[in-house]
């Protein structure tokens, strides 16, 4: 009983949270692994597409609401994700047809994009700050819990409740989905094997024919969607912010840094090895070990390594020993 | 970015002196003082003094990605490090904060510090293999515990100490200006740790790494109040220049503001501004005069070299990564400077209101448009656009102002706009960069 409470209470505190976590950090990292892979620079204005996404999406939830369309018992947002998506990808094409174009044609070092990255992550900030502004926004509705931690109690008779949140299902659902997508687009179709071949070896792509302006293109839709998707996802499980959004920077950074710039699947796992760190070592597990151990040791201290202030550390810390033991990522990225 | 600099090849210098760099100064200077005309002297003066530090600081960025090309987003780090540096300087000790829990905290500093040298030891030391990973993992969390078994007790005992007002160890009571130079130090150690981490790998992760770094400084800044109160500030650091109660209160200083007739309050906040402003000036204008030396010696040609091609400065013997190593602590410690600097102006420290687009970002912006690889272009830069960020939310209030002034005063449209103003200078940033980037990509006073 005491292991199946201690069991439980992980899941809780652990595992839910930061498989949930873990899904929005694997897309958001797939987007700047892609962006990597085939445009080849780190993208600094990815927290921001995201941003933008959100925003937009926020916009639309705010009036399909007012116009009284609801998802029922799922988030209204879900309905607006498309609208979200879809301005993102005119944003990012946008994008790249004023900007980031005129230096991929002059083949310009990969630094120098990052630099223009700066830039725009500027003008996409003032941009969703002038759309949404800069305070917290909830925009979950529908049924806010799948699973409440009192039936949960009443259905097993446990003393540990396990609560899981109607977003933290979606957010696991929909990454799966997004995912399955997106391998098999990159797998299975004649666009997504022309990208993977750019990716590779872009003057053999070139000679055989396939055209760079189209992969880019391709490569920026997927992206707006994949970033919009983590975005809003993130948005949903927590709350939008723009200033977040920034900061999430880091973490996705971490997670396709770490899975292997340029991999898609990586990136994946990338996403949950940073997830899983950050929560575990900001968790106080003295719940957990006092049943693990049938109550024999309950710790005085609440067991937490670190306090919740330094998830960033811990992504940064994993960033640091992968740099130094496997450079290349935990699957094999590219190194340019 | 891969022009050959001509300077290299010991061309003679010029005859006729370029007046491109001096007529740009003027222009800035003019900017400067039609602010003060339009906008006030105090304001102006308070413009000028946050340009003199942001030029400071785009002379320490200009140093690594100018003459060396690194790529370093973790400005705000070092910057907010130089600020923990004028805290720990300046402010007095506290005595009962030492007594309860100053050596407990210590121990387990040096602890802390033991770990890491304990992981170094044993990650050169031992061979490869499995019982390396273990015995580091081991090293490691055993060091983790024992340290944070002695430093707890130590830093909730500090925390306990009157927590409204201290709550945190204090400094070491030392005169402000002591704390530029410190800063520089602190900011110099973290970028050495960084450096031997993460110079020698690949650019973007000098970038990422960097970008980390920063955002772990403002968690300890924010989090380990025993250091510097974290989030509840600490304020009331001393000034280097008389304060401006005390100017008020002396009656000689009055008389003579009354001579130009001014009231005394104007009168002292102008004239502490002032003194400021020139002290600010003697340190900007040292740091350029070195970093003119040091581009122009052997040093400085050595480090374009292997900016512009490494492989071949490494063939020529040269070591690239130590010289990344010693330029990349250089620049930091510059940003540091900057950064204690900018606390003893603001007499504060907060760590709340570091953010990367300002401290980081935004500077970046200066040395890109001033000019990368020039020290004088950078500084300009630093001026202005340290003077457009400033300049851009008035002006957007001005212009929103008169539209609204059109529109229904109740209407949904103008309600938003009045709170869009605040967000026009990051519009604004962002434009400009990328019109220099993409028109003029060597900035207003390029690199000869």
């Amino acid at each position: 009983m005491d292991l199946l409470n201690a069991l439980v209470t992980f899941a809780n505190f652990v595992f839910v949270p930061a498989v949930a976590y873990g899904s929005q950090l694997a897309l958001g990292a797939l987007g700047v692994t892609l962006i990597y892979g085939i445009l080849r620079f780190s993208n600094f204005a990815h927290g921001e597409t995201m941003s933008f996404g959100t925003a937009i999406t926020i916009m639309a939830t705010w009036g399909l609401q007012a116009a009284g369309v609801t998802a029922g018992p799922l988030p209204t947002a879900l309905i607006a994700l498309p609208i979200g998506i879809g301005a993102t990808i005119l944003l990012v094409l946008g994008t790249d047809r004023a900007v980031y174009r005129f230096y991929r044609d002059r083949k310009a070092a990969p630094v120098i994009l990052v630099i223009v990255s700066m830039g725009v992550m500027f003008i996409m900030s003032a941009i969703v700050r002038f759309l949404v502004g800069v305070e917290d926004i909830q925009f979950a509705d529908g049924e806010r819990m799948l699973v409440s931690a009192r039936d949960f109690k009443t259905w097993t008779g446990l003393e540990e409740g396990l609560a899981i949140r109607t977003t933290q299902v979606i957010t696991v659902v929909v990454a799966a989905v997004a995912v399955a997508l997106l391998f098999w687009f990159l797998n299975r179709t004649r666009t997504g094997k022309s990208m993977r071949a750019f990716s590779d070896n872009e003057d053999l792509a070139l000679l055989s024919g396939i055209n760079p302006d189209r992969v880019v293109a391709v490569t920026w839709i997927l992206v707006a969607a994949l970033a919009t998707t983590a975005g809003v996802l993130y948005g949903l499980d927590k709350s939008f912010k723009a200033f977040t959004y920034f900061q999430l920077l880091l973490p996705i950074f971490a997670s396709a840094v770490v899975g292997g710039l340029g991999n898609p699947l990586g990136a994946i796992a990338g996403g949950f090895v940073i997830a899983f760190s950050e929560v575990m070592v900001t968790y106080a597990w003295k719940q957990v070990v006092a049943y693990a151990s049938f109550g024999a040791w309950a710790p005085d201290g609440l067991l937490q390594l670190m306090s919740t202030e330094y998830k960033f550390a811990v992504s940064f810390a994993i960033l640091i020993i992968v740099l130094l033991f496997k450079p290349t990522g935990l699957f094999k990225g590219q190194s340019v | 970015m891969t022009t050959l600099p001509n300077t290299t090849l010991a061309a003679p210098r010029r005859a006729a002196p370029n007046l491109r760099p001096f007529l740009l100064y003027l222009a800035m200077a003019a900017l400067m003082v039609g602010t003060g005309f339009v906008m006030g002297w105090n304001y102006a003066l308070t413009v000028m003094n946050m340009g003199l530090i942001s030029a400071i600081m785009a002379l320490g960025v200009n140093l690594q990605w100018g003459f060396a090309g690194l790529f370093n987003v973790g400005i705000m780090g070092f910057v907010a490090l130089g600020g923990l540096a004028a805290v720990l300087v300046s402010m007095p000790p506290v005595g009962e904060a030492w007594a309860a829990g100053g050596a407990r905290t210590l121990a387990g500093l040096v602890l802390g510090v033991l770990t890491v040298v304990a992981l170094v030891v044993v990650r050169r030391r031992l061979g490869t293999g499995r019982g390396k990973v273990i015995a580091m993992i081991a090293v490691g969390v055993v060091g983790f515990i024992v340290t944070r078994m002695v430093m707890d007790p130590g830093t909730t005992a500090v925390e306990a100490i009157s927590p409204s007002s201290t709550g945190y160890l204090g400094g070491l009571g030392l005169p402000i200006l002591l704390a530029w130079p410190a800063g520089g130090l602190l900011a110099a150690g973290a970028a050495w740790i960084i450096g031997k981490t993460a110079l020698g790998l690949r650019s973007d992760y000098l970038a990422i790494a960097t970008l980390g770094i920063a955002e772990i400084i403002l968690a300890i800044l924010k989090n380990e109040d025993w250091l510097a109160r974290g989030v509840k500030n600490v304020v009331g650091i001393p000034s280097p220049v008389p304060r401006a109660i005390d100017l008020q209160n002396d009656p000689s200083f009055v008389a003579r503001a009354a001579d130009l007739g001014l009231s005394p309050v104007d009168a002292s906040t102008l004239w502490v501004k002032i003194l400021y402003m020139a002290l600010f000036a003697v340190v900007l204008l040292a740091l350029l005069w070195l970093a003119q030396m040091a581009l122009r010696s052997p040093w400085g040609r050595m480090m374009r070299a292997i900016r512009d091609n490494e492989v071949a400065a490494e063939a020529m013997g040269k070591n690239v990564t130590a010289r990344h190593l010693q330029i990349f602590i250089l620049g930091s410690a510059i940003c540091g400077i900057a950064g204690a600097m900018m606390v003893t102006l603001d007499s504060q420290l907060t760590p709340g209101s570091y953010q990367p687009l300002r401290y980081t970002f935004l500077i970046w912006v200066m040395v890109i448009v001033g000019g990368s690889g020039n020290n004088w272009g950078a500084v300009l830069g630093g001026f202005l656009i340290w003077w457009l960020w400033v300049i851009v939310e008035p002006v957007g209030n001005a212009l929103f102002g008169a539209l609204n002034s059109v529109l229904p005063p109740d209407s949904l449209i103008a309600s938003h706009l009045q709170d869009a103003s605040a967000h026009m200078r990051l519009l604004t940033m962002g434009v400009i960069l990328l019109l220099v980037l993409r028109f003029s990509p060597r900035g207003l006073i390029p690199e000869k």
